[in-house]
């Protein structure tokens, strides 16, 4: 089998078992809808302020759903062997696991684009915007999918690897929350945001590059 | 290897065996000592009755022969924490792996002393404790980053894959260290630019630099101190199987 029908047969399969297990989908999307219908509860109604933090709630609670959503990206793989098999497999490792980091994205990075918009209206915030939240969604969720590979491979042989995992992948969410949460701050003043876009596309190529190669690394140390 | 001579090839091929190096920094350590004690007293008497009060600060600036150092110190020993991971995970030394790990909670005091400075600092001069400016963000991340190493290694119980886990952390993690040095020239912050390491002359006066600089040396010492410690009492745990931890514990217990 060659190493681009590897890929995507990883790619397929992963597809396939999450339309299978359809919860998985629906719970990170839950989530991030569930945590946005809080802050208005908890911090009030008022319009202009609700307007003024919708930016950094939509990219917070998105951050907090890709988070949540990590786990099972190598977790049922791992339990009945077939990770195994993978690493096992002629083919570099980083590549199929990038295979299936972007499955995990497909599957739980993209409905979240999808119903963003529309949590930013409940939000009140101005039409112009949304655009520019949906580009920042489109580049900075894959980075948190990618980014957060390195901590699930780090900690999927560990019976109790939530709390840590959250240590280890926020601080290194970070930079994108900063970039993108200002972009969608500037946009909404009728700012230009290229900078920010443009680093934001920096900061994902780089980690389409470099974080399949510590997440092989790890996966093998877990195995081992 | 033909660029390391043979000397001190051979020196870290003995560095590398656990019995040596627990004899050799057993050895090493009250030269430390003396000389971090040496350091530190002449860095505070000179930061603190030599040198000139500051014209505009007045004597509160006398906290920079704390904060800058511990700064200084909490990324350098996080990329000395990466390089020793790095090469335990290349070359599966042993010694390297706890190099690295014994280095953590250091690295991680100096970041929160270095934070806590500058907050004690930042209150009469800026009027805050705090602010969510690039440099004051970037370090604060860098403790979560060494808290981050420190309860991996905590949470895996078979400390050889502990130590690998911990190395490529601490690898991905580096990303950070060019940020926070940059922090101060790529954003315009309320944290002032650097003073020191600036290619020409450094804009800070001389008497204030010699004990400056004397606190960061001392300080390099109560690392190395620290980490040492650390590290042997690992190696102990570690090779508590071993027969020459056995000939020693039965010789001091005789």
């Amino acid at each position: 089998m060659s190493l681009s029908r590897a890929f995507f047969a990883v790619i397929r399969r992963d597809l396939v078992l999450a339309l299978r297990r359809r919860s998985e989908i629906a719970n990170p999307l839950l989530f991030f809808i569930l945590v946005i219908t809080l802050f208005p509860l908890g911090i009030g109604a008022q319009p202009h302020l609700l307007q003024a933090i919708a930016p950094g709630i939509i990219w917070v609670s998105a951050l907090l759903a890709a988070m949540l959503s990590l786990d099972s990206l190598f977790r049922s793989d791992f339990d009945d062997g077939s990770l195994e098999q993978i690493l096992l497999s002629p083919h570099p490792t980083s590549v199929l696991v990038l295979a299936k980091i972007i499955a995990h994205w497909l599957v739980t990075g993209l409905p979240l684009l999808i119903v963003a918009p529309l949590l930013a209206v409940f939000l009140g915030m101005p039409n112009h915007s949304l655009g520019i939240l949906l580009l920042t969604l489109l580049l900075g969720t894959p980075v948190l999918s990618l980014i957060g590979a390195i901590g699930v491979a780090l900690t999927v042989g560990l019976r109790r690897g939530g709390m840590i995992l959250s240590l280890l992948v926020l601080p290194l969410y970070v930079p994108v929350l900063i970039f993108a949460g200002n972009a969608v701050q500037m946009a909404s003043s009728g700012l230009p945001v290229n900078a920010q876009i443009n680093i934001l596309i920096a900061i994902l190529l780089m980690a389409l590059v470099l974080a399949p190669l510590p997440t092989a690394a790890a996966l093998k140390m877990s195995i081992s | 290897m033909f660029l390391i001579p043979d000397p001190v090839a051979r020196f870290f091929h003995r560095m590398a065996s656990p019995p040596h190096f627990y004899a050799f920094t057993q050895r090493l350590m009250p030269w430390l000592v003396v000389i971090f004690l040496l350091l530190t007293a002449a860095g505070l008497y000179g930061g603190l009755y030599l040198a000139p009060a500051d014209y505009q600060q007045g004597d509160s600036y006398r906290i920079i022969y704390i904060h800058v150092p511990s700064a200084w110190m909490s990324l350098f020993i996080y990329v000395v924490m990466a390089v020793a991971g790095a090469i335990g995970l290349v070359w599966r030394i042993k010694l390297a792996e706890i190099v690295a790990i014994s280095s953590a909670p250091v690295g991680a005091s100096f970041t929160f002393i270095a934070l806590v400075t500058g907050s004690l600092w930042g209150k009469p001069m800026w009027g805050t404790w705090w602010v969510w400016d690039a440099r004051l963000t970037s370090e604060l991340i860098l403790l979560f980053l060494y808290l981050g190493v420190i309860g991996l290694y905590g949470a895996i119980d078979d400390k050889r894959t502990a130590s690998r886990a911990v190395a490529i952390l601490a690898l991905v993690g580096v990303v950070n260290i060019p940020i926070i040095h940059y922090s101060v020239e790529w954003w315009n912050t309320l944290h002032q630019g650097p003073t020191v390491t600036k290619m020409d002359k450094p804009s800070i006066h001389v008497t204030m630099l010699i004990p400056l600089l004397l606190m960061a040396l001392s300080f390099k010492f109560y690392y190395v101190i620290a980490m040492l410690q650390r590290a042997r009492t690992e190696l102990l745990l570690r090779e508590r199987n071993a027969q020459w931890v056995k000939a020693m514990v039965s010789e001091s217990t005789q």
